[in-house]
C-alpha cells in the first residue's frame, strides 16, 4: 500500500510537469536532441496533443464499451444465446486485424484525421470488453439469481438491478485492457493525421530526434500506466464492496 | 387458505409432480418433504409460478394464480431459498426492503419495517443495517433471507430447503426461531425438505411426496403413527418411530403431581428429552418448570405409557 501512496502522486507530478512545463525538461533531454536542433517539441502544445489523445481514447472505448455490453446482453438472453459464437467471431476479427490496416483501409473512405483512429480503437477494444462482460454475465451466483426471479423481480429490473451491477467489476477489468491498449495504440494516428502524442514520436523519429521521441513516449507510458491504476483501485473497491 | 388442485408437470412423457391436490389451511406451517426427484420442489416452484404447471392450478384465498402475470403474483408471496440468495451488492437493509421496494411503500414504512424484522431475527438494525452479506456469519444470511422473504407481510411464504446450507447446531436454532416467529406473525409457511426430522419438528402437516406424487398428507403424529406406505415408513425410520412420536410431545401433557430430584426441564421441552435426560442421569423422573417454578414431575413410566399410546 505504503508504496503506491508515494509512488502515485510523484508519477502524477511528473506528467503534469512534462505536460504543462516541458521547458523543466531540456536539460535531461538536452543530450538526446541533435547537434543544435530543437530539444522541446513545440509545434504544437503537449497538453493539446495530450487532451485530443486522450479524448480519442474515450471516445472510442466509451463506443466499444456500449456495442460490446449490449452485444453481451443479448447474447446471454435465453433468445440470444443463438448468436454467442457469431459475436465472438466478429469481436475477435475485429481483434485480429492490426490497427494499422484498419487505418490504411478506413482513410479512402474516412480521410485524414481522427476519424479512423477512432474506427480503428473501435474495433481493437470491442473483443476484451465482450468477453469479460459475456463471462461476468454467464458467472452470476445461482441463488441470488433464483431469488431475484422468486421475489418478483421482472427481466429488465433483474438486468439492471442485479445482472449488471454484479457483472461489472468483471466488466470494469475489461474496459481497462482495452482502454489501455488504446492509449498505446493511438499513437500511430498520428501516421494519418490524427492530432495525439504519437504526432511527438513521429517527428522525433523522422528528424532522429531522439529527445522527440521520448517525451511522446514518457508522456503516453505515464497516462497508460496511471489510468491502468486509477480503473483497478475502482475495480478493487466495487469486488470489496460485493464482499469478493 | 392455499388450494392445490390437481396440479402436474410433465417434462415429456415424464410426470415430475403428477395430480396433486392439498389445501392448507391460513397460518400453519405445511412442510413438503420426500427424497430428490421426488418433486417437491417443483411442486413448490409451481405455487408461484417459476415453473409453470402442465395442468390444474393453484389458488390462494379464492384467486387463481394464473390470473396475474408471474412477477407481480411473486411480490405477493415470499420466497426463501437455500444458501439464502442475498443480493451481494445491496445492504442487509436495502435486502430486505427489495420488495416493499418493487411495491412502491413510502420511504419511512420501509425503514420501520426492516428494523422491525432485524429486532425480531435478533439482530440489532443499528449494528447489522448497512452491512453487506458477506460481512455475515451464514446463520445470520440465512435470517436476512428470510428476513426478506417476510417483508412486504406476503399471503404465503414459499421456503425452499432454507435450513440446508447451516450446520446441525446452528440449523436447530434456526427452526425454532422460525417456528417462533411464525406463531408470533401468524404466517402461513409451505416449507421442502429431505429432512423427516425438520418435517416432524417444524410441520403443523407434513406432506409426503414419492416418485411426483402425494403419498400421505397428514398432521405429524399420524404420520409417523400410521404411514400410509412403505415409502413413508421408511422415511420415518422404524428404529426411530418412537422417539419421534415422543419428540411431538411436550411435557405439559403428561406432568403429574410429585416431587422429583435433579435438573428440572421446561415444560414444554418433550417427552424426548425429558426420556433423554432420565436416561443420561439414571433418574426414573425429572421435575417439571414452569416460568420458574417446579409444577410436577414427569416419570419414566408415565413416557412409556403415552409412547405405547401411539398417537
Amino acid at each position: 500500500m505504503t508504496p503506491g501512496l508515494i509512488l502515485r502522486p510523484l508519477l502524477i507530478l511528473l506528467l503534469l510537469a512534462l505536460v504543462l512545463r516541458p521547458e523543466w525538461f531540456i536539460p535531461l533531454f538536452a543530450p538526446l536532441a541533435p547537434e543544435g536542433g530543437p530539444v522541446i517539441y513545440t509545434r504544437s502544445s503537449l497538453l493539446s496533443l495530450s487532451l485530443s489523445h486522450l479524448a480519442l481514447v474515450a471516445a472510442a472505448s466509451a463506443a466499444a464499451t456500449v456495442v460490446a455490453v449490449t452485444l453481451a446482453i443479448l447474447v446471454t438472453r435465453p433468445a440470444g444465446a443463438a448468436f454467442r459464437p457469431l459475436s465472438r467471431t466478429i469481436t475477435n476479427m475485429g481483434q485480429t486485424f492490426p490497427p494499422v490496416a484498419v487505418l490504411a483501409l478506413a482513410v479512402p473512405a474516412l480521410g485524414f484525421g481522427a476519424g479512423p483512429t477512432l474506427v480503428a480503437l473501435f474495433l481493437y477494444g470491442l473483443l476484451p470488453i465482450f468477453e469479460n462482460a459475456v463471462t461476468g454475465l454467464t458467472t452470476l451466483p445461482p441463488a441470488t439469481m433464483e431469488a431475484a426471479r422468486g421475489i418478483g423481480l421482472s427481466r429488465w429490473q433483474r438486468l439492471i438491478k442485479v445482472e449488471l451491477p454484479l457483472a461489472l467489476p468483471v466488466t470494469l477489468t475489461g474496459i481497462r485492457l482495452s482502454v489501455v491498449i488504446a492509449l498505446g495504440t493511438a499513437t500511430i494516428g498520428s501516421t494519418v493525421a490524427a492530432r495525439t502524442l504519437g504526432e511527438v514520436i513521429i517527428a522525433g523519429l523522422l528528424t532522429s530526434n531522439t529527445a522527440f521521441v521520448l517525451q511522446g513516449g514518457l508522456a503516453v507510458g505515464l497516462f497508460a500506466v496511471l489510468i491502468y491504476d486509477a480503473l483497478v483501485q475502482l475495480e478493487r473497491y466495487l469486488a470489496r464492496r460485493m464482499g469478493g | 387458505m392455499i388450494e392445490i388442485d390437481s396440479i402436474t408437470k410433465a417434462y415429456g412423457a415424464i410426470k415430475a409432480v403428477d395430480a396433486v391436490s392439498m389445501t392448507v389451511e391460513t397460518g400453519t406451517i405445511t412442510v413438503i418433504v420426500g427424497t430428490s426427484g421426488s418433486g417437491k420442489t417443483t411442486l413448490l416452484r409451481m405455487i408461484n409460478r417459476l415453473e409453470e404447471p402442465t395442468s390444474g392450478e393453484v389458488r390462494i384465498n379464492g384467486d387463481s394464480t394464473l390470473s396475474v402475470k408471474p412477477h407481480i403474483l411473486r411480490r405477493r408471496i415470499g420466497y426463501a431459498i437455500q444458501g439464502h440468495g442475498l443480493f451481494p451488492h445491496y445492504t442487509v437493509a436495502r435486502n430486505i426492503a427489495a420488495v416493499p421496494r418493487l411495491l412502491n411503500w413510502p420511504k419511512d414504512k420501509i425503514r420501520a419495517r426492516v428494523d422491525e424484522l432485524l429486532e425480531l431475527f435478533s439482530m440489532d438494525p443499528a449494528q447489522f443495517r448497512n452491512r453487506y452479506p458477506a460481512e455475515l456469519s451464514g446463520g445470520q444470511q440465512q435470517r436476512v433471507g428470510v428476513a426478506r422473504a417476510l417483508a412486504s407481510r406476503p399471503d404465503l411464504l414459499l421456503m425452499d430447503e432454507p435450513f440446508g446450507a447451516l450446520d446441525p447446531i446452528i440449523r436447530t436454532r434456526a427452526q425454532e426461531d422460525l417456528r417462533h416467529i411464525q406463531r408470533r406473525l401468524g404466517s402461513t409457511i409451505m416449507l421442502v425438505t429431505h429432512d423427516m426430522e425438520e418435517a416432524i419438528r417444524l410441520g403443523d402437516r407434513v406432506a409426503v411426496m414419492d416418485g411426483g406424487k402425494l403419498v400421505q398428507y397428514a398432521p405429524p403424529a399420524e404420520i409417523i403413527a400410521k404411514p400410509a406406505t412403505g415409502f413413508v415408513a421408511d422415511m420415518v425410520g422404524d428404529v426411530e418411530r418412537p422417539l419421534r412420536l415422543l419428540s411431538l410431545v411436550p411435557l405439559s401433557e403428561v406432568v403429574e403431581d410429585g416431587a422429583a430430584e435433579g435438573e428440572p426441564l421446561p415444560a414444554d421441552a418433550s417427552l424426548r428429552d425429558a426420556l433423554s435426560a432420565c436416561l443420561w442421569t439414571g433418574r426414573n423422573a425429572v421435575p417439571v418448570m414452569r416460568d420458574g417454578a417446579t409444577v410436577g414431575r414427569v416419570t419414566l413410566t408415565a413416557i412409556r405409557e403415552r409412547a405405547e399410546m401411539r398417537a
